[in-house]
């Protein structure tokens, strides 16, 4: 079933007997306990470990619902159509389609934006940061204690330009908040020469792009580093495992900076295997934009996430103007 | 526990791949980078990736190369070896096409703006409409972020897994 409603109801109810308020949105209505998220719609019911959940959902929100799909698990997703999003249930999922128990409501971005973000900050407590790898983490279990706002309202880095112009986003250093990772305690932290002529400081620019990432005190977020129109370098450190499926709507580029990432691949509508991805340092690999990818990295390691963001190219994949892998060789 | 960083070099790579389960490995257009600037001439700008109009350019600095310019921002980051980059003014004589890179004769370059020196890890901005020219002793490797040019090469079959 589809609701396109784009008025869509929401409220918000008082808290539980662990004081988890619960949430309805449209059809869907959300709950938490001391261990678990239920989401349930008219024709089927779910539920995932909060802590998986609340590490999604954190993606969700700070991402702006990203480009195209953010699975949380092989059941529970949204899509984003840049303006509206829609909110789902086994609609990429064949079983749940077959059986015809999938639901999607599309829904106003703010509405869906606001009511992610109510329930993220309540159900996220003092201990847990749903950014961070687990063992940089307290738990996210057991009845509420206090909250972690400052966590799930991190500045999400996103270049004008580059990184450490004047006037664009800083550098990190243990000044501002930003030590050096434990698993990145042996990256150089040596920077660029620079020998700007008076004048041309704005232009003649440079960076350790490596000394900046060994400073990422989040996991699994991308961020704009350098910009060529539409062309973005999002580099990010992983460790441990995505905590979403991301679905492409556009390919995606990967270039392995350091150590390795093992990406599952599969159909992006109906979770068929398709390949694994097994990515080293200096390896270079596109997402094509029919399937969905969730990697695991054993060790923090940094990738360069490379993206376009123009607004056509869903359009065009999905019309089928152009083909869903970026070269034909 | 001490923790290693595992980063790689012209003389120092492993690479990884496609594994199918139920797919066409070309649709993953897996590349190494250092694997295509070993085998590269200096200056090549080869693509390891593209996005439709946009590429990524892998580009073996060994020398100096001839001065060149852009009419949009591009971002060179170095892979491996220390890589010197001169900026300068442009004079009114070439006209850059809107996507790209292209070569500039000397006359055409005018007042310096400034140099970097960049190592392995460095991003260095290559501002739109302005000359550059990079320069290494050793074999250095860079990987641009540009748009497609006329001397970007796209050599797919030869540089991806395609079994």
């Amino acid at each position: 079933m589809t609701a396109s409603d784009t008025h869509t109801p929401t409220s918000v109810q008082e808290p539980n007997e662990f004081g988890y308020r619960g949430y309805t949105l449209g059809e869907f209505q959300f709950s938490r306990d001391e261990y678990f998220a239920y989401v349930t719609w008219p024709t089927g019911r779910h539920v995932m470990s909060v802590d998986a959940f609340l590490r999604a959902m954190q993606r969700d929100v700070a991402w702006e619902f990203f480009y195209g799909i953010v699975n949380f698990d092989g059941v529970l997703g949204t899509m984003n159509h840049y303006g509206t999003v829609d909110l789902f249930a086994g609609r990429y999922n064949d079983a749940f389609r077959k059986a015809e128990l999938d639901h999607v409501e599309t829904i106003d971005t703010a509405t869906i934006r606001d009511v992610f973000a109510a329930m993220l900050a309540d159900w996220t407590n003092a201990s847990f940061d749903p950014f961070a790898s687990p063992e940089e983490t307290g738990s996210a279990f057991g009845p509420k204690k206090g909250e972690n706002i400052a966590a799930i309202t991190r500045h999400r880095v996103t270049a004008e330009r580059m990184v450490s112009l004047p006037g664009d986003e800083p550098l990190r250093d243990d000044g501002n908040g930003h030590p050096v990772n434990r698993m990145f305690a042996d990256v150089s932290q040596d920077e660029p020469e620079i020998y700007a002529e008076p004048g041309f400081e704005n232009e003649v620019g440079s960076f350790s792009l490596f000394a900046y990432l060994s400073r990422s005190p989040v996991t699994w977020n991308p961020s704009v580093v350098s910009v060529c129109r539409d062309s973005l370098y999002c580099p990010t450190t992983e460790e441990y495992i995505l905590p979403i499926i991301h679905g492409n709507d556009r390919a995606e580029w990967f270039v392995q900076l350091s150590d390795e990432i093992i990406w599952d691949v599969e159909d992006r509508d109906t979770g068929r295997k398709r390949a694994k991805v097994i990515m080293k340092a200096g390896d270079v690999a596109a997402m094509p934009s029919d399937i969905r990818h969730q990697g695991y990295s054993p060790k923090r390691s940094m990738l360069l996430v490379w993206e376009n963001a123009s607004l056509a190219i869903p359009e065009l994949i999905s019309s089928g103007k152009f083909p869903t892998q970026p070269v034909e060789f | 526990m001490a923790y290693v960083t595992r980063l790689a070099s012209l003389d120092d790579y492993q690479k990884g791949g496609v594994e199918v389960i139920d797919d066409d490995p070309k649709n993953y257009a897996f590349s190494n980078i250092f694997e295509v600037a070993s085998h590269a001439r200096p200056f090549e700008q080869i693509a390891v990736g593209k996005n439709f109009e946009y590429v990524l350019e892998a580009v073996r600095v060994e020398g100096t190369s001839g001065w060149r310019a852009c009419s949009h921002d591009q971002s060179a980051l170095v892979m491996d070896g220390e890589v010197e980059f001169t900026l300068r003014t442009l004079g009114d004589g070439p006209s850059l096409p809107d996507s790209g890179s292209v070569g500039v004769p000397d006359e055409a370059t005018q007042t310096l703006m400034g140099r970097v020196v960049a190592r392995r890890g460095h991003l260095t901005l290559l501002p739109a409409g302005r000359a550059y020219r990079y320069a290494s002793t050793s074999p250095a490797v860079l990987l641009i972020q540009t748009a497609e040019g006329v001397d970007t090469q796209f050599r797919w079959a030869e540089i991806c897994q395609t079994a």
